[in-house]
Parts: C-alpha cells; structure tokens; sequence
C-alpha cells in the first residue's frame, strides 16, 4: 500500500524551507566523492543539479538526447524568469508572489511549495548574474523588470525574448566548469531506457548511446529526472520534435506515481496548423496580446479577406465575453473562448482553425514604428514562416499544446514515491497547480536544480555511504537491461507498414479532440477505446527500416510507444476529476455562459496514479491540499 | 512544386557516401525544409529504405540543432536564417536542391546530414564561464552594468551554437563561435576577473580541436542566425594579445 507523504516540515509558512535546510542531515565533503548522482536532462533544472552537486564533490553523470547539452528546450523559453525582487517598489513581496501562483493555478497546488518557489526567486536572478546572463537593464545600469501574465507587479525578469536561451547557457556553462573538472562527466545523445531499483531504492539508469546503439548500465546512489514536459504528446505543440515522457514514464511503470497527467496548458497564441505535413506550432509570445486585439467574423460563412470585414461584422469575443480583462484574459480562458468560436464554426484562414490577432488599431494609434519596436522580431518571425506582412493584415493564430503541470508525483524533497529517485522542473508535478503563470516555469526549473535539491538530496545520501559503490553487475541491472533490449528488439521486429509518425498524429488527434482545451465524460471514454486501439494497431503495423544501430525511427517508436500509455492515463486523469479547474475543463461542470465551475469540496487533492499493468484501469491515489494561509476564491475575469 | 533533391547519403565515418537522388513531386510552398525532409523520410519508410538521418529539434531556430548545406550554403540561401525556419516558397516549382552535412574536418561525420559538434562543448569546457559556484552569488543589482554593455554582451550571448559559421568558412574557421563567447564574457563585470586565462585556454582549444584560422573573408556573419558580428574576432585577438603579452 502507498502512502502519500509530501514530507511538508512543521512550522509557519515562512520557518518551514529555512527549518528543513538547518536540521537536514548532511555529507561531509570527504564523504562526497565516494556517492554518484544520476541526472537525467540538461535543460535548466538537470544542468543547474548537475553542476550544483558536482561543485559540492558528489560524482555526478548527466544525460541528454540532444548532441549537446546547451539544446535541452528551456533553450526555447523566450518571455522571462519572475522574482520578487520589489526593483520596482512597486509592493511585491514573497506572499505576493507566493499567493498570485497558488491563485494562477486555480487553488491545486501546495502551499509550502509554492511559498519556497517564491522565497528561492529572488536569489536565483543574483546566480544568473553571476554567471554573466545578460539580463535587460535601464540606462542606471540596474536591472530592468516588466509585467507578465495579468499580475498587478512587475516581477519579470527578461534578456530580450531569449530568456530561457541566457538562463540555460549560464547553467550549461556551469555544467562545463564541472565537467573539466572531472566532477560530471557528461552523456550526450544518450536516452534512458529504464530505471534499475534495487531493494526498493533507485540505484541507476540503463542508457542507449544514440549515435552508436549501444546499451549501457549507470549506476549511481541517487537518480535525478529532469527530462522536461511531455505536451509533444499531442504532436502538434510549441515543443521540440525530441521533447518525450520515456524516462517519467519507465520510472513510473518501476512504481513511481504519476500526477495530474491531464493538466497541460494549451497557449492561445500560436501558430495556426496549415496542412497535414506541419510539424510544429510556433509559439508567438504571449506579449503581443497587450496591443492586439482577438477576433472572429460574426458570420460562419464569412469570405471577405479580413480588411475588407466591417467593423459590424466582427466579434471581438474576448472583449465582449470578460470585458474587465479582454485580450488579456489568462491563457487557459483566451484558448478555450477561442476553441468555442472555432468549433461553432467561425474560424479563419483555409482550414478555418485560426481567429484573428489585429494590431490595425494599435498601428493607428501608436504608429507603426512603435509597434515594430515592441515586437519587430515577432512580426518578421510570424513572415517567415506564413509569408505574411502582419502590419497590413491581422494575423492568424490558435491555441497550441504547451506546458506539462503535471508530472511524477513528488514530496517536499522532490522525491518520487521510489526512494532516491527525483523529480525536478517541468517533469514533475511540483508548482502550478491546474495551470501555469508566465515565467514561472524557467523560474521553477532553475529553483528546483540551483537551490532545492542540492539541499535535500543530500539529506537522502547521508544514508547511503554506508552501502559502498553501486556495482553495475547486480542482477537487477542485468535483468533491465534485457527487458531494455526486449522491447527495442520488439519495436524493431514489428516489420508492418506505417512509420511511427503515423501513430503519433493519429494520438495526437485524439488528445487534442477528446482530452484537450476541453473534456467530456462520453468524450475522454471513447477516447480510452481509440488509444486502446491505436495501440494494437502501433505493436501490430509499426515499420522502423534498418537496425539497432543510428535509428531515429527506432528513437521515435520507443518514445510514441510510451506515449500510446500515457495518453490513456491522461485521459482517466481528467475522467475521475468531475470539476472544471484551471487548463481543465469539463463540459459538464460549467456555468449557464460557459465559465469553469471548481469544486473544493470533493476535488481538493492531486490525484497521484500508480501503475497497474498495460491496458489496465491505473490505481488512484489521492494527496489532500490544506489550505491555511490562503482561501480559495473563484477565479473570475469578467 | 516539384522538387528534385540530391542528398548525401553516408553509412558512417569509414563508409564512402555519395550523393542520392530523390524527386518529390508534390511539395508546398509552406511546408518548412524540414518538413519537406519529414516527407521524403516518410516516404523512404514506407518503401522499407532507410530514411535521412538529420539533427534538427527545437524547430524554431533557438536551439542550433539543425543545419545542413543547401545549395552549398550553410542554412540554405536566406541569409541570417536556421534551416529549419527556411520555409520551400524560397524555391521554385521545378528546383534541383543539394543537400549536403556541414563539411570540416572538426565536425566528423555520423550518419548522412549528422555531424559530430562536441567540439563546440569542450572549447566551452575550456574556459567560456564564469567561475560563480551555486549560492554565493551577490546580490544582482550591486554591480551595475552600463545599458549599451549589458545589450552588446547580450548580441554576443545570444549564440545558438549551429556551427554554420564553421561550415561556410573555407578554412573551417571556429573563430566566430570562439569569440563571441570570449566577448560575452570580457564585456561584464562578473567575467572580467578570468578573462587572460580564458581567451589562452579557449583559443588553445579551438585550434586543439582541428578548426583553422581566420583569413578574415566575413563569410561567418553572412549566415549567422543570431548575425553575430565578425568585430567579436577582432575583440578576441585583441583579448589575446594582451593576455599573452602583458
């Protein structure tokens, strides 16, 4: 039987993170270079761990897909990074902060987290400048901050619309310091394939080198996963082709808990799908909505070019829906408005799957120049890649896949229900409750590697120098091992007729339809039956040409075969929870106009889901959520 | 459009490769390059032939994963532009396109358009960071940084790290990637204090590694996605003289 623990230290609010760092046990530095650490990822919260815990003296070994370590997706974030720093004296402090995430995310997170996130933030912008991250500044020479996302501070600390870019190469250069100091050695185009436990306890990776094909064992006294959000489950989605669940979702098929899988944050303004090739839907910073406004054309069969649509006939749905917001609605409101005028059939462009973005009102007004100056590199990325000049006409964008909320379940210490095994940025289920606020997730992964688990990792290893070196030779790294090489040699033996991308799609279309921007009973039961049989259809037709060896299709099908099992947990996930809560939303649970309708009473927990086998209805396991600093309130825009 | 590629297909390093043609006949103008290579690789699959192997991820041109040779030019034949934000309007119905892995004797060979960038990471290894260990950190706003220092350090960050400068150099010149690192870093306050140490150890690196030198032809800034300027290498040599000599 499981018990949920989190572990939450005892205490007032403010007395629990400093009360849990000044009595956690410890390792003396001598002791350090005898324990091995295991990091999964090198975005930002697998890059700063990596570095942080071989700085200290632990020998560390870090994993990546990509060909270096500087390309994990952090890379992509591009908005900023929140702190309360109160730069701008504006009243920010960390209760501030602490109470507009706990709100932002619809009242489903915990609070002694969330306050920590808070309390880190400040000093992880002093780290970052210290590494030379070339954070925006006024002409004082102080640093310069703006206001993201609809709070009422300005808390956001941005380097251009790179910022995720600057964050990750101040830790992958980090990362580099220790790796010529002989403290990490690094993996590149190396994946993990499973999780080795030992005696219950997490004790190493079982890897396949990418370039070469090879199967390796890694062993280590502690395991971290950093290996990012899983939103490429839909396929099309702001992330990178590679983004994945395999490493979670292996280690949560050896027995960690899964939570709130259903929760991914749909962006509202991304690039719209234009034909069935696409690949990829770009994300168009969230910034442009602070001078653009959201349309549609009052009539469905609507064939004027959008210029020569009258003022009467358009509708600014946003504006007239949540008038005190408008287009500044938070994101999981703007996508789902935007779905709604969608599906009753007043989309644009040629698949009729977009609204329109219009900046002609802020051109007039403003000036063209001073539109191009705010966001002249959006404008000249949005040509690129359509071909079209978005001064002249408004330009056509929907909701997107975009950030994983939830992920493996994980305690105050970051660890999983698998002793010595943790969790750290986007893969774990950690901060933003039922939906993100902007910049909080390169805040999240950077608190999560440069100051959380550098101080309870430790309080886990102090008991573990006792146990000696991890010997590779065990049985259980042999027996995964050949479970590893099982399932790559099934994927391979398949030998069918349809690439894997096919099945990716075709889950991708599911999701998006069933278990997306919004949710049914009927709707997420069907889709059970489909993922079900998508996956018959995937182990009985998949086709991967050539061998073991340099595959990326052998890459690809080991990665969708995990997301053929994930999906249908998702989609149990959002079954059971018979609310409507932040990026969840269930048809049922809602108000006569169409706004959610949260329900404190029964669903005022995280459900955490245990593994119960292939095709089987998974085990839920419920942590309550204590409110005691704060009262839930209904979140309303209008 | 119809498009006739010619690709370079190579086994690995030891095998000999050689150039494959492929016609795709029903290509959109808003499919992006990438796209276009998903579709042919489709297609290979379906017929049970290996597909082309090529890095790519992020698509977005943040990343710096992707990048081949199109037409012999790095990227493709937009300037300034990543292969993947290189969009098939570019060509016309009817183009014969070559596509070719980023060619330098630093960058080996994997497989077809995959070519082997570590290199990158250990002239970073060498050097290209500052020394501030996780916790000891100041507090950020004690050092002010000029406006037009902190936004000239930043031009030099923002490096994806593709390589192209390297692969559109005849002499396979890492000089741009190395400097601009150096120049990030020697612009600010907080990488002042290392900075002889390590424009020796990261310019020892980069010609360790096998790149060549700079005869100062521009051709790197031309296909920069991030345009870093070539001034960086001046800085650079500068940075170097007066570490080695005073």
């Amino acid at each position: 039987m499981i018990t949920l623990d989190a572990k939450i230290p005892d205490g007032p609010l403010e007395q629990k993170w400093i009360g849990y760092r000044s009595t956690a046990k410890l390792v003396s530095p001598a002791n350090r270079k005898q324990l091995q650490v295991v990091v999964v990822g090198t975005g930002l919260a697998g890059s700063s761990v990596a570095a942080s815990l071989g700085e200290m003296g632990y020998q560390v070994t870090c994993f990546c897909f990509q060909d270096s370590a500087r390309r994990a997706h952090s890379v992509a974030a591009q908005g900023g990074v929140n702190a309360c720093k109160n730069y701008k004296n504006d009243g920010d402090t960390v209760f501030r902060m602490f109470y507009d995430t706990i709100k932002g995310g619809d009242f489903r997170s915990r609070e002694a987290n969330v306050y920590r996130l808070a309390e880190c933030s400040a000093n992880l912008i002093d780290q970052a400048v210290a590494q030379g991250v070339p954070f925006a500044r006024e002409y004082s020479g102080y640093l310069s901050n703006r206001s993201f996302g609809g709070v009422q501070v300005s808390r956001t600390f941005y380097a251009r619309g790179q910022t995720g870019q600057q964050l990750l190469l101040g830790a992958y250069q980090a990362l580099m310091r220790q790796v010529a100091a002989g403290t990490v050695t690094l993996f590149p185009r190396h994946e993990m394939l499973d999780l080795v436990t030992i005696e219950g306890k997490a004790r190493g990776i079982i890897v396949r080198n990418m370039d070469n094909g090879a199967v390796e064992r890694h062993g280590g006294h502690a395991v971290v996963l950093a290996s990012g959000g899983f939103g490429k489950i839909y396929y099309l989605s702001t992330l990178a082709m590679g983004c994945n669940a395999s490493a979670i979702w292996r280690a949560h098929k050896r027995g960690a808990l899964f939570a709130n899988p259903s929760w991914t944050q749909i962006h509202p303004t991304c690039l719209p799908q234009s034909g069935d090739y696409q690949s990829k839907l770009t994300l168009m910073s969230e910034s442009l909505r602070n001078d653009g406004r959201i349309w549609v054309p009052k009539n469905r069969d609507e064939h004027r070019a959008p210029n020569n649509i009258p003022e009467s006939d358009r509708d600014y749905y946003l504006e007239r829906r949540y008038p005190a917001f408008g287009n500044l609605s938070p994101r999981d409101i703007s996508s789902r408005a935007a779905k709604e005028r969608i599906d009753a059939g007043y989309g644009v462009g040629a698949l009729k799957n977009a609204v329109y973005l219009d900046f002609s009102r802020a051109i007039a007004e403003q000036g063209k120049q001073r539109i191009e100056e705010k966001y002249g590199n959006l404008f000249s990325m949005y040509q690129k890649i359509t071909g079209v000049d978005a001064y002249e006409e408004p330009m056509r964008i929907s909701p997107a896949a975009h950030f994983s909320m939830g992920g493996l379940w994980v305690d105050y210490e970051l660890m999983t229900t698998i002793p010595g095994l943790y969790a750290l940025g986007e893969a774990n289920f950690a901060d933003h409750g039922a939906n993100r606020l902007g910049a909080n997730s390169l805040l999240q992964a950077c608190v999560d590697g440069y100051f959380i688990a550098p101080a309870t990792i430790p309080n886990y290893l102090a008991n573990e120098i006792k146990s000696g070196p991890v010997s590779v030779d065990h049985p259980a790294f042999a027996e995964t091992e050949e479970a590893a090489l099982r399932q790559l040699q099934q994927l391979l033996g398949i030998q069918g007729t349809a690439p894997s991308d096919h099945f990716h799609k075709a889950l991708g279309t599911i999701l998006y339809d069933k278990c997306g921007l919004s949710r049914s009973r009927a709707g997420l039961e069907e889709a059970i039956t489909q993922i079900r049989s998508l996956r018959d259809r995937f182990y009985a037709d998949l086709l991967i040409p050539g061998g073991p060896d340099l595959n990326s299709e052998l890459e690809k099908a080991g990665r969708i075969a995990d997301y053929l099992e994930l999906g249908e947990l998702m989609c149990y996930d959002a079954l059971t929870r018979e609310e409507s809560c932040g990026a969840h939303f269930r048809e049922e649970h809602q108000t006569p106009d169409g706004e959610a309708v949260r329900n404190d009473r029964d669903f005022a927990f995280t459900s955490a889901w245990e593994w119960t086998g292939i095709g089987q209805e998974p085990a839920l396991h419920r942590e309550p959520l204590h409110f005691d600093y704060v009262t839930p309130t209904v979140r309303s825009y209008k | 459009m119809q498009i006739r590629l010619k690709i370079w297909r190579q086994e690995n390093r030891a095998k000999q490769g050689r150039l494959v043609d492929y016609d795709l006949p029903n290509v959109e103008p808003d499919m992006s390059f990438l796209e276009m290579l998903d579709m042919l690789n489709e297609r290979l699959v379906r017929q049970r032939e290996r597909p082309v192997e090529f890095d790519h991820d992020c698509r977005e041109g943040i990343c710096g994963q992707c990048g081949v040779m199109i037409n012999g030019r790095a990227h493709g034949p937009l300037p300034n532009t990543t292969t993947c934000q290189l969009h098939m309007r570019t060509f016309k119905d009817g183009d014969t396109i070559y596509v070719e892995p980023f060619r330098a004797a630093a960058f080996p060979i994997k497989r077809d358009l995959k070519v082997d960038r570590s290199a990158f990471d250990r002239i970073v290894q060498a050097g290209g960071y500052t020394s501030a260990s996780t916790g000891g950190a100041p507090e950020a706003n004690s050092i002010p940084i000029r406006h037009d220092v902190a936004e000239a350090a930043f031009d030099a960050a923002a490096c994806i790290g593709c390589g192209a400068c390297v692969a559109t150099c005849k002499n396979s010149s890492a000089a741009l990637f190395t400097s601009a690192k150096i120049t990030h870093l020697a612009l600010l306050p907080q990488g002042q204090i290392e900075t002889r140490r390590r424009v020796r150890q990261m310019v020892l690196q980069t010609d360790k590694e096998g790149f060549g030198h700079c005869s100062n032809t521009e051709a790197c800034q031309v296909e920069c996605p991030q345009q870093i300027s070539v001034l960086y290498i001046a800085r650079m040599n500068w940075e170097y003289n007066r570490a080695v000599f005073y």
